[in-house]
């Protein structure tokens, strides 16, 4: 921790709501990154709060211009800058709809290139400047102003898609996943991203206060959460060789994690043995090894989440 | 100097590796392709020291552009039709955040009635996302006009972006001779690029943040008087090439037998070659007949074509495209521009799809144009070798 610099490069003054996941991932990785960089911010959040013409809390050099193309624009600001022998890091900073969905063909192409960036995706799970709309990282069951809670269909009804194993499969030189909640696994990686030449991917899950309908306050304590069910994997994959940076001792049942936001609140037991069962798959997966009991032993009991007559949960 | 026979394309490509180009991001689309792999060629080959990025899709080559325009280094580009068309957002991007990208724009007919050969519909719907245009008539205007975009693109009272629009496969794939001027000459003309701004952690600033409506209107306010400045800009350039290497083109556009004419024809691209032959037979029956050859529709040429214009009783249009009000872009641009003069003017729609214009074709353009000025009552827009109308 005494490796993390001082200096901000993201600096206060910026306009993020109190308690906001992306911003302070993004002014942890900024600083860590340090004044030798260049920033490009595609349409997210980081858009509107970052900068805001005459204002900037940016103290990095700092581009804009559109949604999609995070993987282009960095690519060519990296090419003009070696060719000036300006050896300045570039980054890329987007959101989950401009890395999932709308950026997945520039990032592609970018990162099948082995584009000399660092390409950061701040995963709120949704379209939050927009207003809460769902993307292809908004997790199974989650309330979204497109995916509401109807009388006959309730939230997401699509798994989560694993952006960073289709970023690995592009055979780049470091991908990795990061969270608030586990600092000191953070900055290394941030670190090791920053040294390492060629393509760099982290993935980072950002809790958002308004998306999420979560207290403020709660933003780590629940991407501590997102990690010990399961809903979160924290990794790194470096030439091709993966490597589980964090394990939990215990798997925490998902019902832990849900009922602290008002977005899955309206979840019913079917769903909510849907999604677990997915974590237990997901875990057997990643971590080589069944789940421990009891969550995946024991078929979840119905929690009572939430549908407490309010008409307007959610909104 | 030397002339070697090339390909429009070929004398683009030329042309950028003269301008040295320092990144180039490409992705292929008929007919523009032999641009990049000309540029390619002379890259591999060890003859042009420049990037060339391989993009997956025409909005991502726009996107890299601009980032290598605002990382600080001169940026070329190339793309037809539906390529333009997908780089459409980012166009919008490149002119406001003045950033001075040269692209090349081998012309095809875009969308549906597909096809692959030259119409003007696809780079005159983007003349109004704040790049400079310029239309060429032959390989030869093809390369000089990419040494001299860059040029008056990078001038400090224009910084814009600015297309250089060639018909598809009429020039692009067509070999004529063209004198490749001497690096040395293009160096004298083309200074080094020093960027008005740009990324550089040594000197952070911010680019294109979102602005708020308090000062977007500055912004574009801004713009226009740049694309304005450009009228300057284009005739020095003019006159400072033609003093190093004898070609002129005359800036925003150039007049035929226009001294005593009284009847003219106003037109961009190749078609202006049949024009020209046009005019010469009309001249040789003592009728008096002019041609302008126009050669930028931003800027367009508004108070200089009014003087040009002084003398005629009619002009007529000539547009290798539609806009669906009835006429076409030249038109919708010129009477605009000469609103009030008393000129007689009609618009001649030919050459859509990459049909071929023919003498015969254009000589009727310009007797509907004399007739028009006689007084006769014609139609405002003609559509030349339509077939199949009953009317």
């Amino acid at each position: 921790m005494k490796d993390v610099p001082r200096e901000d490069m993201l600096t206060h003054g910026h306009g993020a709501c109190p308690g906001c996941g992306y911003a302070a991932t993004a002014k942890n990785i900024a600083k860590m990154l340090g004044p030798n960089t260049v920033v490009y911010v595609p349409a997210s959040c980081l858009v509107v709060f970052g900068a805001l013409y005459p204002y900037s809390a940016w103290k990095v050099p700092y581009l804009y211009t559109a949604f999609e193309n995070t993987g282009a624009v960095t690519t060519g600001i990296k090419a003009a800058l070696r060719r000036r022998h300006i050896d300045a890091t570039v980054v890329g900073m987007a959101g989950d709809g401009g890395t999932f969905d709308i950026g997945l063909q520039a990032l592609s192409g970018a990162a099948e290139r082995n584009e000399d960036v660092i390409y950061v995706c701040l995963d709120n799970e949704a379209y939050m400047n927009t207003g809460i709309q769902r993307s292809s990282a908004t997790p199974f069951g989650a309330w979204t102003t497109t995916t509401p809670v109807g009388l006959e269909v309730k939230g997401n009804r699509r798994f989560k898609k694993d952006i960073a194993r289709i970023v690995a499969d592009h055979d780049v030189p470091y991908v990795a996943t990061l969270s608030v909640a586990h600092f000191t696994d953070f900055v290394r990686k941030v670190q090791k991203a920053k040294e390492i030449e060629g393509f760099r991917f982290l993935h980072c899950l950002t809790p958002c206060i308004p998306g999420w309908r979560i207290e403020p306050s709660k933003g780590v304590s629940i991407d501590r959460l997102a990690v010990d069910t399961g809903m979160w994997t924290l990794y790194e994959i470096e030439n091709g060789v993966p490597r589980v940076t964090y394990k939990p001792k215990t798997m925490t049942p998902v019902t832990e994690y849900l009922k602290l936001q008002g977005r899955f609140k309206h979840m019913n037991e079917a769903d909510v043995r849907t999604l677990q069962a997915w974590l237990c798959e997901k875990w057997k997966a990643h971590y080589g090894e069944e789940a421990p009991s009891p969550p995946c032993a024991l078929p979840p009991k119905e929690e009572v989440l939430g549908h407490d007559g309010d008409t307007l949960y959610g909104i | 100097m030397a002339v070697k026979a090339i390909t429009g394309d070929q004398a683009v490509a030329y042309g950028a590796m003269l301008a040295r180009a320092e990144v180039v991001p490409g992705f292929p689309i008929t007919p523009q392709t032999v641009i990049i792999e000309q540029i390619t060629e002379f890259i591999n080959d060890g003859l042009m020291d420049a990037d060339f990025i391989a993009a997956e899709s025409e909005h991502s080559v726009m996107s890299v552009a601009i980032g290598a325009s605002a990382g600080g280094v001169r940026t070329f580009t190339a793309t037809s039709s539906q390529g333009l068309a997908l780089m459409y957002e980012m166009l919008f991007a490149a002119a406001p955040t003045r950033l001075p990208v040269v692209m090349a724009v081998a012309n095809r007919s875009l969308g549906a009635a597909s096809g692959i050969w030259v119409e003007h519909n696809d780079s005159l719907p983007v003349r109004e996302s704040g790049w400079l245009q310029v239309y060429v008539e032959d390989n030869q205007e093809a390369l000089d006009m990419t040494i001299q975009a860059f040029r008056i693109a990078e001038d400090r009272r224009v910084m814009l972006p600015m297309m250089v629009c060639l018909d598809g496969f009429i020039l692009s794939h067509v070999v004529e001779g063209v004198d490749i001027p001497e690096q040395a000459v293009v160096d004298r003309f083309l200074p080094k690029f020093a960027p008005l701004n740009n990324l550089d952690p040594r000197d952070p600033i911010m680019m294109n943040p979102v602005t708020p409506p308090e000062f977007a209107t500055e912004l574009r306010y801004q713009q226009d008087r740049a694309v304005q400045a450009a009228r300057t800009v284009i005739a020095e350039a003019d006159e400072e090439f033609a003093a190093l290497t004898g070609r002129r083109y005359g800036g925003l556009f150039e007049n035929y037998r226009m001294d005593d004419a009284e009847y003219a024809l106003i037109g961009l691209g190749t078609w202006a070659g049949l024009a020209r032959e046009v005019v010469d037979q009309l001249r040789s029956e003592a009728k008096k007949a002019g041609l302008i050859k126009l050669r930028y529709m931003r800027p367009f040429p508004g108070q200089e074509l009014r003087q040009a214009t002084l003398n005629l009783r009619a002009l007529g249009t000539f547009d290798r495209s539609a806009a669906f009000n009835g006429y076409g872009p030249v038109f919708t641009e010129a009477r605009s521009a000469l609103y009030g003069s008393g000129i007689v003017i009609t618009d001649h729609v030919a050459g859509i799809g990459g049909r071929d214009i023919t003498l015969e074709m254009v000589r009727d353009m310009y007797d509907i144009v004399e007739r028009s000025g006689q007084g006769e009552k014609v139609r405002d827009c003609t559509w030349h070798g339509l077939r199949g109308e009953t009317e």
